[in-house]
């Protein structure tokens, strides 16, 4: 598949990483010709230099033959015009951008053919806030990802001493708590994916994904850890998008504190916030935390636009005695180095963006995707037609690749949890984890029509 | 420096590379040659064997990075050049030691076309095949024959294609990804051999003889089956073909390659457009001086065929051109060391260089009539970066010190005049071929540490200067 990449920033330089190397074929234009030469010596695809949004660079980018557009330039107007110009002069057939703005959105009408042929648009900041949200309302998880509308999640836990389960073999689970129906997913131990088994015992400090029906999650992260108190107070430093967002989303209910460094934003914010407290300071400002009772914080998020300053103002408020701190870290050399340590979640927006955008280039009917662990593993919802492999088996007689694991279905209303004896209908949604990206293929071969079906 | 991945690189490449062994087996059973069956055989066997050998190197998932590439060329060169010397070495009667089997292969692989052997016209076909087909591997670059056909290579394949490629610009691609470029380009050589051929043979070439010269033709390389090189034939038809296709060959690939789709292409380049105007402009002089001196009774057609020949850096003749009176032989020499476009199959300096310094040159005129003007160095409409116009200036700077160095050692280690040692270091940088004075006709004469040194000199101008320079430097190969 021929993928055109405009705008070669952190997320479009994400997006060009983690689809080169699923063997598509990649070409991204930017302005700034030093940015795509960095992305030329690092990874197979081409580049064009010139402005996105001209009909002259989309032709020599090879607008014609491309099969999908993803348009992820830093300006929505942009974004727009070349979504429009790839439309009306060269047919491309999928046209994705990012559309920053909200007041885009608020007719439903405007993203029509007839007016901005865009297929599909997502606002990077949303999708961070909606993450920031879920982890703030399951406090312990490192992940929480939505399937089916919120009726499944996948949650990730690191798993601690006293949770219940330590210690005990996976099975362990299902015949103590037979009311809580979940499924080990992986297990991840010091960095490694181990198969869960049966009869797999969780140690401390394990990462366990599990997939289970929205009520029973906190049940099962409960097992994993000793149970949490429910966050109540916030602070969360930087008031840009992502800040106001989150604020605005979570201020009805708990208390928040919003750090906004300058005075004129600070000022703007008050007005636009409720309930939540705008403070005008420096968030790496020792007495400032303190002041607002840092020690007593359940939540710390730093989603400041500098990953130094939230990495550094993070490291302060653990240090200070923030219950849980989460922090935006946008270059993945960063996240590597910082989560697991004194950061207990690190979020990075051009993962979550490349979750939404790899659900569109997929080769099965897939509902949904997200990227984890750092683009390694996989989690996906896809749709099972009558036609493929998979409809009429039980879940027992399943034969998947290596590293795949089956969670959950849902039919209609209702979610099963795969257990040995569930047979797989046909339009039911099937959740999956992967542990290794490589077995995509192999996954996608799964749900596909049988060619030997016509 | 990860040295199993490169070993077993170079390892896979050399069993590909016995294929080329294989061929002309088959060439020897179809006319019965059966003298050629056993060198050509032996070869094949060692070189598969080695291959193998290297193969079984521990695997190791390390991606190459950009520094091994540069190792990893120089190896493939080196190494092909070495065992593609074994048939002719084994080969009875033909070369007499290892050295001048040695400088044949490299001569042929580098597309250079300087022989050492004689009596071209009695040797078995098979050989005189397996030369041709050298030339023909090399044209195109085997380290993008490589990243075409071994997807082992993965990204790493974009590091080697830079160290191969030539021209100022090395990291352009025509598609997405660098192997799909890479077979592009290779279809469109091939698909330019074969016309080659077919117009060759309609000219009045036998099969063998239209099969051979095509790839020697093509490749910009210069190697003929008869001593008398394309002189041979005397035919304007087969002459006026030669032309035709080094022209052609002597364009950039790439911009063929756009051309397919938009045949305008080929009006807005400026570089072509100046590479066939310095072709028009060296032809007209050459003629021109040979028809005011009644050097020869056809002034139109030698000058014509032989200021294409030498100034692309194909190095075919039809009379001893090293003979002609007043500036003509130096001026074709000088003309070769510009050579053909970048990303062409031709040696040299490459046009688009050539046009860059003289754009420089002219912008310094410019800047001291208006002292505070500002003037790009423009190509067409496109402005050219200064990190390019800076690594123009290196190449240049590079190329003369080495082409220097190498003319002093020469008269060092060997017995040749001036002018001899002078254009045998020439034509053997510029992958040309014949050179004037005693090399005009062939290297055969000269000592063994000259034969090494023009090899070298052959390898420098194959692979641009740098990427076999930067090897001898203690920081490569510090960690």
């Amino acid at each position: 598949m021929n993928i055109l990449i405009l705008g070669a920033g952190q997320v479009g330089g994400t997006l060009a990483d983690h689809l080169a190397n699923e063997a598509f074929d990649i070409t991204v234009v930017d302005v700034d010709e030093a940015r795509l030469q960095e992305l030329r010596g690092r990874l197979d695809i081409r580049t064009i230099h010139g402005y996105a949004s001209r009909p002259d660079v989309l032709e020599l980018a090879g607008a014609k033959d491309a099969d999908m557009l993803i348009a992820v330039t830093p300006n929505d107007e942009v974004n727009m015009v070349a979504c429009q110009v790839c439309y009306s002069m060269f047919q491309t057939p999928m046209k994705i951008a990012r559309i920053r703005a909200d007041s885009y959105h608020t007719r439903s009408t405007f993203f029509t053919k007839e007016h901005m042929p865009i297929d599909l648009r997502f606002n990077p900041e949303h999708v961070v806030t909606e993450q920031f949200t879920g982890l703030l309302r399951h406090p312990g998880a490192l992940q929480v990802l939505d399937f089916a509308h919120g009726r499944v999640k996948l949650v990730a836990v690191r798993a601690r001493h006293g949770g219940p389960l330590v210690g005990h073999a996976l099975r362990v689970l299902r015949s103590q708590m037979p009311e809580m129906d979940a499924r080990a997913a992986a297990i991840f131990r010091r960095g490694r994916a181990i198969p869960p088994e049966g009869d797999t015992v969780i140690e401390a400090d394990d990462d366990v994904f599990f997939i289970a029906a929205a009520a029973n999650a906190p049940a099962v992260m409960a097992a994993l850890r000793r149970v949490e108190r429910p966050t109540r107070r916030v602070i969360i430093a930087g008031g840009g998008h992502i800040g106001e967002q989150l604020a605005r989303t979570i201020e009805l209910e708990v208390s928040v504190k919003v750090v906004e460094n300058n005075p004129r934003r600070a000022a703007e914010l008050a007005n636009l916030l409720d309930s939540a407290v705008v403070i005008n300071g420096d968030a790496t400002d020792r007495e400032l935390l303190l002041e607002e009772n840092i020690e007593r914080t359940d939540a710390f998020c730093a989603v400041t636009n500098d990953d130094e300053v939230n990495i550094m103002s993070s490291l302060l408020s653990k240090r200070l005695g923030a219950r849980h701190v989460m922090t935006l870290i946008g270059k993945p050399a960063y996240v590597d180095l910082m989560e697991g340590g004194d950061i207990d979640v690190a979020i990075s927006p051009q993962l979550a963006t490349a979750s939404t955008i790899l659900q569109h280039v997929r080769r099965a009917d897939v509902v949904r995707v997200h990227s984890l662990r750092r683009g390694a593993a996989e989690a996906l919802e896809a749709v099972v037609h009558e036609t493929s492999k998979l409809a009429g088996q039980r879940v027992r007689e399943l034969r998947l690749p290596p590293g795949a694991t089956l969670g959950a279905l849902v039919r209609g209303e209702t979610v099963l949890i795969a257990h040995d004896d569930v047979e797989i209908k046909p339009d039911d949604h099937a959740i999956l984890f992967l542990t290794d990206k490589r077995r995509i293929p192999a996954v996608e071969r799964l749900f596909q029509v049988d060619v030997s079906f016509f | 420096m990860h040295l199993s991945v490169i070993l077993r690189v170079t390892g896979v490449l050399l069993m590909l590379f016995s294929i080329a062994m294989a061929a002309p087996i088959v060439v020897a059973i179809i006319y019965g040659e059966e003298q050629a069956l056993a060198p050509f055989g032996l070869a094949f066997g060692i070189t598969l064997g080695a291959g193998a050998a290297l193969r079984l190197t521990p695997r190791s998932t390390a991606e190459l990075r950009s520094r091994e590439g540069f190792l990893i060329t120089v190896l493939f060169y080196a190494g092909l050049g070495l065992f593609g010397a074994l048939p002719m070495y084994l080969a009875p009667g033909l070369t007499d030691t290892f050295t001048d089997a040695a400088f044949e292969s490299l001569s042929g692989l580098t597309t250079t076309g300087a022989t050492v052997i004689t009596g071209l016209d009695e040797l078995p076909r098979a050989i005189l095949f397996y030369r041709q087909l050298l030339q023909w591997l090399g044209g195109m670059g085997i380290v993008v024959l490589a990243v075409a056909v071994l997807p082992m290579l993965g990204v790493g394949g974009m590091q080697l294609y830079r160290t191969e490629s030539p021209g100022p610009v090395k990291d352009t691609k025509l598609t997405p990804r660098i192997t799909e470029t890479a077979r592009a380009l290779w279809y469109i050589y091939c698909g330019l051999t074969l016309a080659c051929g077919v117009s060759y043979w309609l000219a009045g070439m036998g099969a063998f003889d239209a099969i051979c010269h095509a790839f020697s033709t093509v490749a910009i390389g210069g190697f003929s089956t008869h001593d008398a090189s394309l002189g041979h034939f005397d035919s304007a038809a087969i002459e006026a073909v030669a032309i035709v296709f080094m022209v052609v060959s002597g364009m950039n690939f790439g911009l063929h390659f756009l051309a397919l789709r938009k045949p305008r292409q080929y009006l807005e380049d400026l570089e072509l457009r100046t590479y066939l105007a310095a072709l028009a402009f060296v032809a007209v002089l050459v003629t021109w001086t040979l028809a005011r001196l009644d050097a020869t009774p056809q002034p139109l057609r030698e000058g014509i065929f032989h200021a294409v020949s030498i100034t692309t850096t194909t190095g075919f003749t039809t009379t001893n051109f090293s003979a002609w009176p007043s500036f003509a032989p130096a001026l074709l020499l000088f003309a070769a060391f510009v050579g053909g476009c970048a990303g062409s199959t031709a040696g040299g300096i490459k046009m688009v260089r050539a046009l860059l310094i003289l754009r420089q040159g002219l912008r310094e005129i410019r800047r001291l009539i208006h002292p505070n003007g500002v003037f790009p160095v423009k190509l067409g409409k496109d402005v050219v970066p200064d990190r390019v116009l800076d690594g123009v200036w290196g190449f240049f700077a590079a190329y003369m010190i080495v082409f220097l160095a190498l003319v002093c050692l020469l008269l060092g280690v060997s017995s040749l005049d001036f002018v001899s040692a002078f254009s045998a270091v020439g034509a053997c940088l510029n992958n040309l071929g014949p050179g004037l004075g005693d090399v005009a006709l062939n290297y055969a004469s000269l000592s063994a540490p000259a034969k090494w040194l023009l090899a070298l000199a052959m390898l420098l101008g194959r692979l641009e200067i740098f990427t076999l320079l930067v090897l001898l430097t203690p920081a490569y190969w510090r960690s």
